[in-house]
């Protein structure tokens, strides 16, 4: 065809091979039939969902799996709200209720304030899902250390934050998440922290497996428009990551020859 | 019979399993997840788990979030 190789890029998690590097999320959109057009646009195979109490005054309230389908996608119950282990566990055993998923986003927050991740909290409620027979995906701080630590324990995923949640600031330890890449032998994801296309693009650069995102798209002002960005984004740091960047110089290389000057 | 079922105490009349409970509160069996007092209830079991008076229930479905 144009002459290059196309090879099917994968990556596997858990057993489950997915073509799609970008997972996105499902809350704080205007309604549900927008939310599941940007999961569309962005071409996303996996959705996060979170687990509440049904509204006994109005049980006939559009419900998400009536527009983000379960067929369609794959769920990834997550924990946010939960500060304990204990919590996140009770939580997640509702979601496999629900839905029939062993496969789930871990997320166990300090305070309400900055969201950032309770590590030492986080790593036992991962202990006590793995032993539970949950497949769990780690969100957590971008400490390489502590990224270790969930991966022994039996994480599936290592999922570090670029910078907090919803915030939009971007990836702000790059080199931390290189160091959890380099090590890690699960998938590796950035999950918050992104709040535009080239963000995105930056975690597929340094070697991230996938890249987890809600708010970037759902606050943008047009959402769909976001989802295909962020979808682009996602593709084009990926490919630079396999083609291999050009080493950075000190000084200019010129492009064209010196010599033969008229 | 009293139940507290989602935080709010409710009245039922009779003693109602789960599978009536869930079909009086006109929620899709299918879409939600049970709780009774904090030990999950297999949906497989709805019918055969006959309720309590005083039982806390949590009923539980998937909504937006990331």
């Amino acid at each position: 065809m144009d002459g290059s190789v196309h090879t099917e890029d994968t990556w596997t998690v858990a057993g489950r091979t997915f073509r799609s590097r970008l997972i996105v999320g499902t809350g704080k959109y205007k309604d549900y039939a927008e939310n599941a057009a940007a999961a569309e646009a962005a071409g996303a195979e996996i959705v996060t969902v979170a687990l509440r109490r049904v509204n006994l005054s109005d049980p006939n309230q559009p419900m998400l799996v009536d527009y983000v389908k379960p067929d369609r996608f794959t769920f990834l119950p997550n924990t946010a709200g939960c500060y304990t282990g204990e919590d996140a566990v009770r939580l997640l055993r509702l979601a496999r209720e629900a839905g029939g998923w062993d496969l789930v986003k871990l997320e166990v927050l300090s305070n309400t304030k900055h969201l950032l991740p309770d590590m030492e909290e986080t790593l036992r409620a991962l202990k006590l899902l793995v032993a539970d027979g949950f497949q769990v995906m780690v969100y957590c701080s971008d400490d390489p250390v502590y990224a270790k630590k969930l991966e022994d324990a039996g994480a599936v995923a290592i999922m570090p934050l670029g910078a907090p949640i919803g915030s939009g600031r971007g990836i702000q330890n790059l080199l931390n998440l290189g160091l959890i890449v380099e090590q890690s032998t699960v998938p590796v994801l950035v999950d918050a922290g992104v709040g535009t296309a080239s963000d995105a693009a930056v975690a597929m650069e340094i070697g991230c497996d996938a890249v987890l995102m809600n708010t970037a798209i759902a606050e943008a002002r047009d959402p769909i428009r976001m989802a295909r960005a962020m979808k682009h984004a996602v593709i084009a740091g990926r490919e630079a990551f396999l083609a291999g960047r050009m080493p950075k110089r000190m000084y200019a290389d010129p492009s064209s020859p010196l010599t033969g000057l008229i | 019979m009293n139940l507290t079922v989602n935080g709010e105490s409710r009245g039922f009349d009779g003693a109602p399993n789960v599978a009536a409970l869930v079909e009086a509160l006109g929620l899709d069996v299918r879409k939600v997840a049970v709780e009774r007092n904090l030990e999950i209830v297999p949906r497989s079991a709805y019918a055969a788990t006959n309720l309590s008076d005083g039982d806390r229930i949590e009923i539980v479905h998937f909504i937006g979030g990331g």
